[in-house]
């Protein structure tokens, strides 16, 4: 009995403490590589806002993705939030998809009604 | 039975306190951690709106003052990658608290301070040119809803600002309970936060031309 009570704690941990052991693989010279990646990707973002007319159609998208991936690295790797328990995720993504939620009904809204 | 659940209970415990420095909890999480998270959810929302606020009213302006005509993208490119690189300082000092080694924590802490203090100095410094060039609050629902959203987000840098020197100080003091690892941290996903939330408004607000 007392063997089923350990095992299933130790289950119920499992999550976290795997969780904190990846976090522990990350060395600060990967941080810093990845600061410098970040910053290239901002340097790009600011070149392609120059060339607006040159890109067209395709500065839009191109802009945007840019910038969700500068978003999620920093969510992923300094917020850790990739490894960490996905409580942390659930809670977190929760009121990010409510705020998209509220800017895309917003968008709508005053669309329909200048309609 | 009942003498296993209290061994196994407090084995949780120690595994806690030895590891991240919180109690007990019925999830395993730290509820510190659970938290901040829960409070970052929410400001998700604040950010939200305020964003999409922009976005509708960001055309409303009269013909001379809107966006494209008083953006400084250069001076703004350098604030954004100053605060950019506050969140790498502020890693290295969460990973420095991880080692326990205060020294280098409160060295890392101290940088992230003063760039965080630099961006706020540099959004004064835009605040004011824009106001020197007819910007004011209510000119137009463009100027309202700009000032407020980036008003807002200095706000938080600042508050940020001053967890990172409260935490400092309380190092130096040796005053924080529990693992110091912990609460360095919960102020590293404030920050890590003002940060990704500038990295949406650098881009919707000022690369996306009005």
């Amino acid at each position: 009995m007392s063997t089923e009570t350990e095992n299933a704690t130790t289950d119920d941990e499992i999550d976290f403490r795997e969780a904190d052991d990846h976090v522990d693989h990350w060395t600060d010279l990967q941080f810093v590589y990845l600061a410098i990646g970040l910053a290239i990707v901002t340097a790009i973002e600011v070149a392609l806002s120059y060339m607006v007319d040159d890109l067209g159609a395709l500065f839009l998208p191109l802009l945007l993705i840019l910038m969700l991936i500068k978003f999620f690295s920093v969510v992923f790797y300094f917020m850790h939030l990739k490894f960490d328990n996905r409580w942390f995720s659930i809670l977190f993504y929760m009121g990010l998809v409510l705020a998209v939620g509220v800017y895309i009904a917003a968008l709508l809204t005053f669309q329909f009604f200048s309609a | 039975m009942a003498d296993t659940a209290v061994h196994t209970a407090a084995g949780h415990d120690d595994h806690h306190d030895d590891h991240h420095g919180g109690h007990y909890t019925s999830t395993g999480l730290s509820n510190n951690k659970l938290a901040m998270w829960l409070f970052l959810g929410s400001e998700c929302l604040l950010f939200g709106g305020l964003i999409s606020t922009y976005m509708l009213y960001r055309g409303r302006h009269t013909s001379n003052l809107g966006p494209d005509q008083v953006w400084d993208i250069p001076f703004t490119s350098a604030s954004s990658f100053v605060l950019l690189m506050s969140s790498l300082t502020m890693v290295l000092a969460v990973t420095a608290a991880k080692r326990h080694d205060d020294r280098t924590t409160n060295v890392w802490l101290s940088i992230t301070a003063i760039l965080g203090s630099l961006f706020v100095a540099g959004q004064v410094y835009e605040f004011t040119t824009f106001y020197r060039e007819g910007l004011g609050f209510t000119t137009s629902l463009f100027s309202s809803s700009f000032y407020t959203l980036t008003g807002f987000h200095g706000v938080h840098v600042t508050v940020g600002v001053i967890l990172l020197l409260s935490v400092v100080g309380m190092i130096i003091r040796n005053r924080i309970p529990g693992d110091k690892a912990e609460v360095v941290e919960l102020v590293g996903l404030y920050w890590h936060f003002v940060d990704i939330v500038w990295i949406l408004i650098f881009t919707l607000v000022y690369l996306i031309p009005a």
